[in-house]
C-alpha cells in the first residue's frame, strides 16, 4: 500500500504543466476543463445569477473584505495554527508532518470559513432565509451558527439515517435556533438532503440563500466556496515558510466534496515542486464498491448542477456511496478537483476505513489530538505519502509534509468507541458502570448487565 | 423557433387548435408500476383526450419533483426498470395511438448512454422529442446537434424568475413548444394555479414562442379551464401519478376524460 506504481508518471506530468502552461489559480468557472456549469433547473439560473453578480462585487469591495477578516479574526479564531506533529511524523517515514489545525476553528472544522462568507453575501442579497444540507452535521452547524450570529433563519436538510447517528449534532442545530429537516427520501444520506435542500430553494428562491456547504454544485459555487477558504492555503504556506525556511514538499487533504482540500491546494497550484495529494474514502475496500472514491473509480457525469466525476451505474443512476465518514459520502466531487485530477496536478487516491482508523488512534495517542474521520483519511494518506517520499532518503526529516486537519473529533467519539470495540452490548462504553459506580475490582467489570440499571439511578 | 424538420409536437398541439381547444399534455413515469403497465397507462392516456404524452425516466436524484413522483419513479427502478426500456415504453404507445410522445428526462441518464446514441434510439421508437428539467440551453451544444440530426424536439423550460434576455434565449432554442412552468416549485398538486403562469406564457408568446404550454401543479379540470384560455397546450403530471397509483389504468383514463373537458376555449370564457 505504501507505493503507488503510477505516482511517478503523473507528477512527470504535472511538473511538464506548470513548466509550461499558464497559472492554474484563481480559476473562475463556470467551467474547469471540461467539468462545472450549471446544470441545473431555469427556474434556479436567476439565483444563481444573483449570487455570482454579489460575490463579484464583495470580492471587489473593501468592507466586504474587512468584514469577513475581522469575523475570521475575532469570531473563528483564525489564524489557524500550523503545528508540526513530532511523535506522528516518527510512523511517517520520519518525514515532518505539519498539521493545519483547522479543528481549532469556531465550530470545529474548516466549514465556518465558507459558511461566514456565504452569509454576509446572503445579507447583501436581502434575503432573511439560509438553507442548508448536512451529512455528519458539521456544516449545519456551521450554517445554524452564522445564521444566529447574523439574525437569518435557519433550515437544514439532513437524511434521516444521518440524523439517528449524529443525534447530538441535532440537538446543537437546534439549540442554535435552526430547524432540522429529517430527509427520508433515496438513501436517506448527503446527496438526498441535497436534493431536497434544491426543491425547498426552487420553492423558496425569493427569500433564501442555499448556502451550499461543498466546492461542488453550479457555478458559483465552486469557485465562490474555494474562494472563502482559499485562507487556509494561504496562511499554510506563509506558516511553513517561518517555520522550515521553505516550501513543503507535499500537501495532503482529504475529499469528500472537496472544499477543505480546495482551500489548503489553491495557493499551492503553482509551486511546482509541491506535490499535492487528495485522498477520497475508500469505504471498504475500492475493490468492494462499498466506498466513495468518486475520481478513483468513477466517471464524469452531472449531478448536483455541476459536471464532474460521479459514481454512477450503466443507466446514469447515482451510485450510493459508502463510508465510515458522513463527511465524504458523497458520490461526487467538486469539479475542480476533476480537472486538477485529469491534468495531473493533484494525485488523488483512495483511503480505506481501517486504514483511517488506524491513523486515528494514532494522532489521538501520538499528538493528543482527536482529529474528525473525514481528516483522518488525510492523515492516513499523509503516513503513506511520508514513505513514500523519505524512501532512499539519508535524513528523512529534510522532507516536509503539511496534512489539513480539517476537523475535530468530538463528534466521532461514538463511532470511535464502536469501531474499536469499545462498547458493550448496550451500547455503553465498557467499564465506565462498574468504574464510577461501584469501584470495587477488576474482577466484576466482566458481568455488567444488573449493575446497568442501578447506575442509571445514581 | 427553429424547425428545420417537421415537429411532431408542434403538428400535435396545432390540430388541437384546429379544433378550437388548448392541448392536453399528460406526463406519467415509465416502468411505473412496471414497463406493460406504464405503456397501458399511456394508451388509456392518448385514447381519452390527451394530444401530447410526456413519458418520465426514472431517475435516482429528481430535483425538480415532489414526493408523488419520488415514489413512483423509485418504485419503478425498484421494479427493475432500465433506461433502454423508455424506448419500448415509446414505441408502444406510438404504435397504439396518434399521440406525440415526448420524453422527460434529468440529464445524466442522456449523457451516460451518449447524447447520439440516445437521440437515434428515441427517434427510431417513434419518439417526438425530450423535455429537459435540468437541461438548459447554455449547456446543451451536443443536444443541439444531436436534435437537428435526428429531427427531435427540443422542449426547454421558461420560469416566472427567467430574465428577458433568458426567455428569449430559450424560446429561441426550442423547438416544438416551450414548457412555462407556473410557480417556483417542484412537481405537486395544488389547489390553485399561480397567476404567475399567465405572465410567462404571455412573455413567451411575446419572445416569439409559437406554443407554449404550462405545467406544474394541474391537477384538475378548473385549473386546465383556467389555463386553456390562455395557453397552447395544458400539462398534467402529479394528478396522472396518483390516478394510477390508487387506480390502475382505469383510474388515468377516467381522469383524462375529466380533464379533457375543460380544453375548450369556449368553455373558458363562458
Amino acid at each position: 500500500m505504501v507505493d503507488a506504481p503510477t505516482a511517478g508518471s503523473e507528477e512527470n506530468a504535472a511538473d511538464a504543466f506548470l513548466q509550461g502552461g499558464p497559472s492554474l489559480r484563481n480559476a473562475s468557472g463556470p467551467y474547469f476543463g471540461s467539468y462545472g456549469g450549471r446544470w441545473m433547473p431555469e427556474s434556479l439560473i436567476a439565483a444563481l445569477d444573483e449570487v455570482q453578480d454579489t460575490f463579484e462585487k464583495a470580492k471587489a469591495d473593501p468592507d466586504f473584505i474587512a468584514e469577513l477578516k475581522d469575523l475570521n479574526k475575532n469570531y473563528s479564531g483564525r489564524p489557524s495554527l500550523l503545528t508540526e506533529a513530532k511523535r506522528f511524523s516518527a510512523h511517517a517515514g520520519g518525514a515532518r508532518i505539519f498539521l493545519k489545525r483547522e479543528d481549532l476553528n469556531h465550530t470545529g472544522s474548516h466549514k465556518i470559513n465558507n459558511v461566514l462568507g456565504q452569509a454576509l453575501l446572503a445579507k447583501r442579497m436581502g434575503k432573511t432565509r439560509v438553507i442548508a444540507e448536512t451529512g455528519a452535521g458539521q456544516h449545519g452547524v456551521a450554517s445554524a451558527t452564522a445564521a444566529a450570529l447574523l439574525g437569518l433563519e435557519c433550515v437544514v436538510y439532513m437524511g434521516a439515517e444521518d440524523c439517528r447517528r449524529q443525534a447530538l449534532n441535532v440537538a446543537r442545530m437546534q439549540l442554535l435556533g435552526a430547524t432540522v429537516v429529517p430527509v427520508t427520501n433515496g438513501s436517506q444520506t448527503l446527496k438526498d438532503a441535497i436534493n431536497d435542500a434544491l426543491r425547498d430553494w426552487v420553492s423558496n428562491v425569493e427569500d433564501t440563500h442555499y448556502l451550499l456547504g461543498t466546492a461542488a454544485g453550479a457555478h458559483p459555487f465552486p469557485a465562490m466556496v474555494r474562494y472563502f477558504h482559499e485562507v487556509i492555503g494561504e496562511e499554510a504556506r506563509s506558516q511553513i515558510l517561518e517555520q522550515t525556511g521553505k516550501l513543503p514538499d507535499a500537501i495532503c487533504a482529504c475529499i469528500g466534496g472537496g472544499s477543505n482540500a480546495i482551500g489548503l491546494f489553491h495557493a499551492f497550484l503553482d509551486d511546482a515542486s509541491v506535490k499535492i495529494y487528495g485522498f477520497e474514502a475508500g469505504g471498504e475496500g475500492v475493490e468492494t464498491g462499498r466506498h466513495a472514491a468518486a475520481i478513483s473509480l468513477g466517471r464524469p457525469g452531472v449531478l448536483h448542477g455541476a459536471r464532474s466525476y460521479l459514481m454512477q451505474d450503466e443507466d446514469g443512476q447515482t451510485i450510493e456511496s459508502h463510508s465510515i465518514s458522513a463527511g465524504l459520502d458523497y458520490p461526487s466531487v467538486g469539479p475542480e478537483h476533476s480537472y486538477l485530477a485529469d491534468i495531473g496536478r493533484v494525485t488523488y487516491e483512495a483511503v480505506t476505513d481501517t486504514e483511517a482508523m488506524d491513523a486515528f488512534s494514532l494522532l489521538c495517542r501520538t499528538e493528543g489530538i482527536i482529529p474528525a474521520i473525514e481528516s483522518s483519511h488525510a492523515l492516513a494518506g499523509a503516513i503513506k505519502i511520508g514513505h513514500r517520499l523519505t524512501e532512499g532518503k539519508d535524513d528523512p526529516s529534510e522532507v516536509t509534509v503539511i496534512v489539513n486537519l480539517s476537523g475535530r473529533g468530538d463528534k466521532d467519539v461514538e463511532t470511535a468507541a464502536a469501531w474499536f470495540n469499545m462498547l458493550d452490548e448496550e451500547g455503553h462504553v465498557k467499564g465506565t458502570t462498574l468504574s464510577t459506580r461501584k469501584p470495587k475490582g477488576p474482577s466484576e467489570r466482566a458481568s455488567g448487565a444488573s449493575a446497568d440499571e442501578n447506575e442509571d439511578q445514581n | 423557433m427553429n424547425e428545420p424538420t417537421p415537429s411532431k409536437s408542434a403538428a400535435a398541439i396545432d390540430k388541437a387548435r384546429a379544433d378550437g381547444r388548448a392541448a392536453l399534455v399528460g406526463y406519467l413515469p415509465a416502468g411505473y408500476p412496471t414497463v406493460k403497465e406504464s405503456i397501458e397507462a399511456g394508451i388509456a392516456l392518448a385514447r381519452n383526450g390527451a394530444d401530447l404524452i410526456e413519458i418520465g425516466i426514472p431517475y435516482s436524484d429528481p430535483v425538480m419533483d415532489g414526493p408523488v413522483i419520488q415514489a413512483a419513479t423509485t418504485e419503478a427502478i425498484s421494479n427493475g426498470f432500465r433506461v433502454a426500456d423508455v424506448f419500448d415504453v415509446v414505441a408502444g404507445i406510438t404504435a397504439a395511438t396518434d399521440a406525440a410522445v415526448l420524453v422527460m428526462t434529468y440529464w445524466n441518464p442522456v449523457m451516460r448512454m451518449g447524447v447520439d446514441e440516445f437521440s437515434r434510439r428515441l427517434a427510431e421508437a417513434g419518439g417526438a422529442g425530450l423535455i429537459t428539467p435540468d437541461l438548459v440551453p447554455d449547456e446543451a451544444a451536443e443536444w443541439f446537434e444531436a436534435s437537428d440530426r435526428y429531427g427531435l424536439d427540443r422542449v426547454f423550460l421558461v420560469a416566472p424568475s427567467s430574465t428577458p434576455e433568458r426567455l428569449d434565449m430559450t424560446v429561441k432554442a426550442s423547438r416544438g413548444f416551450v414548457y412555462a412552468v407556473s410557480i417556483m416549485g417542484v412537481t405537486g398538486t395544488r389547489t390553485s394555479v399561480s397567476s404567475a403562469a399567465e405572465e410567462v406564457v404571455a412573455r413567451a408568446h411575446a419572445a416569439g414562442a409559437e406554443r407554449v404550454c404550462v405545467g406544474l401543479g394541474v391537477s384538475n379540470p378548473d385549473h386546465v379551464r383556467e389555463i386553456a384560455a390562455y395557453a397552447d397546450g395544458v400539462i398534467v403530471g402529479t394528478a396522472l401519478v396518483a390516478a394510477l397509483r390508487d387506480g390502475g389504468v382505469e383510474a388515468v383514463g377516467q381522469l383524462t376524460k375529466n380533464l379533457s373537458a375543460g380544453l375548450g376555449r369556449a368553455a373558458a370564457e363562458a
